[in-house]
């Protein structure tokens, strides 16, 4: 099911968490809704849900084309994921995930049994099976984030809301579980969107990124799209490593060829103050010998940097790629 | 010098606060406690039960049952429903709230009864009201139940807005989007997540229900066999030289007091279990 967020405001006292925002997400798509902290994304995924309301006025919000702005959130058929899963802590894992079945009204209720099975059934679809009779307290991390996973696929949700659904993972359970989610998605199909802080992951698992910045949408779009076209410099400097030239021209350190200081087409030349090896990247940190003395970060390939014998303190130069840019829409944001 | 960990003191030190404890507590604790039963006792068992069964002490159990049985489900409820108020919700006059509910702790127990008799006795506010209308109040059951209810309404609150609040709101949200309505939401989720607090609120209320002498002896009249509460029964025995007799009373306060503190560190127990698995 399709989402169609317009022109939604909301404001908690006098704190404005949402200016104007406005948004499409596309039936079955993955969308990453992007930021730092304080910048409205989990706000934006809570109205979604009907967790909260957006002010009066002129905003709405359109489930494959109805307004459900006033729909309360368990009418919405929205999965929620919490960032710290909110599992029952005194319900079984089966009870959590048939808890959404066991609510519903007499007359539309599964027997108990049918709700038994129906959370067997999604115990396996997450990869638990014979967990089902473990309490939330005798689950990993990951584990339990499966589980509320589960609990919301149960009620056949139209959209799966996720609240910074790795937050609270260490960075290998992260991985795997972000692979999986991918993967997920593709075979369900099913309309979702999750909140991150964390760009990487945003790249790699979404099909469109929303980048979010003071109650604002800054750029949306597919990952590639801005990743390579950065609207503005916050988005540029968010997604990330990125240097800023002298002429506040932006480059990416991958982007950036090495060359030997006395080569003709070198832009700059610098002195390695810092190299580092790790694989088959090499990492380095360029003071160039004129201008600003602001370090540049080059990542170039390991046998480069060995064929080229290049060592810390030795002088290089640097080519920058034709097509560096600037970003579009650069006015009013503040240097970094 | 012996190595020992820096926040251990040496032996002397330590078998001095020991035994310090220990005396304070028994002299100001366990002696009184052993006092009421020894006292109870002194003139056999014939005498002691006699003491529990005669008509007047009858009524007077009675009566504190009475009005425990009515008080405690009320301030069960007022307490739910105030600490719900206050740890999900954020609104305005909230502080003023949590202070009032604090007020009987505040207030003088004695203070409390004149209230009541100052609104509803026969010279007060609505008294010759309630008199036209054959309504009473004051020295009766209603006024009772009134004073205790002021007395212990904080109990059952005090006890669970910390523990609903530390729980968050996160519970409630997810069962809000599976589709569970309110009392759903209340009897399956907030319920099992606070009944340990819940029953250790009930417990001291209901504790204090039976055991609450400032507030009833004002409103009670102390009419024997009709108005009087066990505590009150107590203290006309006493006043009355029937030392025995008062003491057989006594010891079912004592005793009361005893299976509160069994099941309150029973639950207390289990109240560390489970937090101790809280994810």
């Amino acid at each position: 099911m399709s989402v169609s967020i317009q022109n939604i405001h909301k404001t908690f006292g006098s704190y404005q968490a949402l200016d104007d925002v406005s948004l499409e997400v596309p039936n079955g798509s993955l969308t990453a809704l992007l930021g730092p902290s304080g910048s409205g994304k989990t706000t934006l995924l809570r109205i979604i849900a009907g967790l909260e309301f957006p002010d009066p006025g002129a905003g709405r919000i359109l489930f494959h084309g109805e307004d459900v702005a006033m729909t309360p959130a368990g009418q919405r058929g929205v999965g929620f994921v919490f960032q710290h899963y909110a599992l029952f802590r005194h319900m079984n894992v089966a009870e959590n995930i048939g808890f959404g079945l066991s609510v519903l009204p007499r007359k539309d209720r599964p027997s108990k049994k049918e709700i038994h099975e129906r959370a067997l059934d999604l115990l396996k679809l997450v990869k638990l099976e014979g967990l089902h009779h473990r309490k939330p307290s005798e689950l990993s991390g990951g584990q339990r984030q499966r589980v509320a996973l589960a609990r919301a696929l149960a009620i056949q949700p139209k959209v799966l809301l996720l609240d910074e659904p790795f937050g609270a993972l260490d960075a290998q359970v992260r991985k795997d579980l972000r692979r999986w989610l991918r993967q997920f998605h593709d075979e369900i199909g099913l309309t979702t969107l999750f909140v991150t802080h964390d760009q990487e992951e945003a790249l790699e698992l979404a099909d469109q990124v929303v980048v979010m910045r003071n109650a604002r949408i800054e750029q949306s779009g597919p990952p590639q799209e801005i990743y390579d076209h950065p609207r503005t410099s916050f988005v540029y400097e968010f997604l990330g490593e990125v240097n800023k030239l002298a002429d506040d021209r932006y480059v990416r350190p991958h982007e950036i060829e090495l060359r030997f200081a006395a080569e003709e087409g070198v832009d700059l030349t610098g002195r390695v103050s810092h190299l580092f090896v790790a694989g088959p990247i090499a990492r380095l940190s360029i003071v160039p010998e004129k201008g600003s003395k602001r370090e540049i970060e080059v990542w170039a390939g390991r046998d480069q940097v060995d064929q080229m014998a290049i060592s810390q303190g030795d002088v290089i130069g640097l080519r920058f790629p034709s097509s560096r840019r600037k970003p579009q829409a650069a006015e009013g944001l503040p240097e970094s | 010098m012996t190595s020992r960990p820096v926040t251990t003191e040496s032996a002397p030190v330590r078998w001095l606060l020991i035994g310090l404890a220990v005396t304070i507590l028994s002299l100001f604790l366990l002696l009184p406690l052993a006092a009421v039963f020894i006292e109870g006792f002194r003139r056999g068992a014939t005498v002691f039960f006699h003491a529990l069964t005669e008509p007047a002490a009858r009524s007077a159990i009675q009566l504190t049952l009475l009005a425990a049985a009515i008080a405690v489900p009320l301030n069960t409820i007022f307490g739910i429903a105030a600490a719900w108020l206050i740890s999900k919700f954020r609104f305005k006059g909230r502080a003023f709230l949590i202070s009032m509910i604090d007020l009987p702790f505040a207030v003088s127990p004695v203070i409390a009864g004149l209230v009541f008799v100052l609104l509803f006795g026969a010279k007060g506010w609505f008294g010759p009201w309630l008199m036209e209308h054959d309504i009473r109040i004051i020295f009766a059951l209603p006024g009772i139940v009134l004073a205790t209810v002021f007395v212990t309404f904080p109990f059952v609150a005090r006890e669970l807005i910390p523990l609903m609040e530390s729980q968050g709101t996160d519970q409630e949200e997810a069962a809000v989007t599976l589709g569970a309505g309110g009392w759903q939401l209340f009897r399956r989720v907030t319920l099992p997540n606070i009944k340990w607090g819940l029953l250790y609120g009930v417990l001291l209320c209901n504790a204090r229900a039976m055991g609450e002498f400032g507030a009833v002896s004002v409103v009670s009249g102390h009419i024997r066999g009709k108005t009087n509460t066990l505590p009150l029964h107590i203290e006309v025995l006493y006043n009355e030289y029937q030392f025995s007799a008062a003491f057989a009373a006594a010891t079912l306060l004592a005793l009361l007091a005893l299976v509160t503190l069994g099941l309150k560190t029973l639950i207390e127990h289990l109240l560390g279990h489970t937090s101790n698995t809280r994810h």
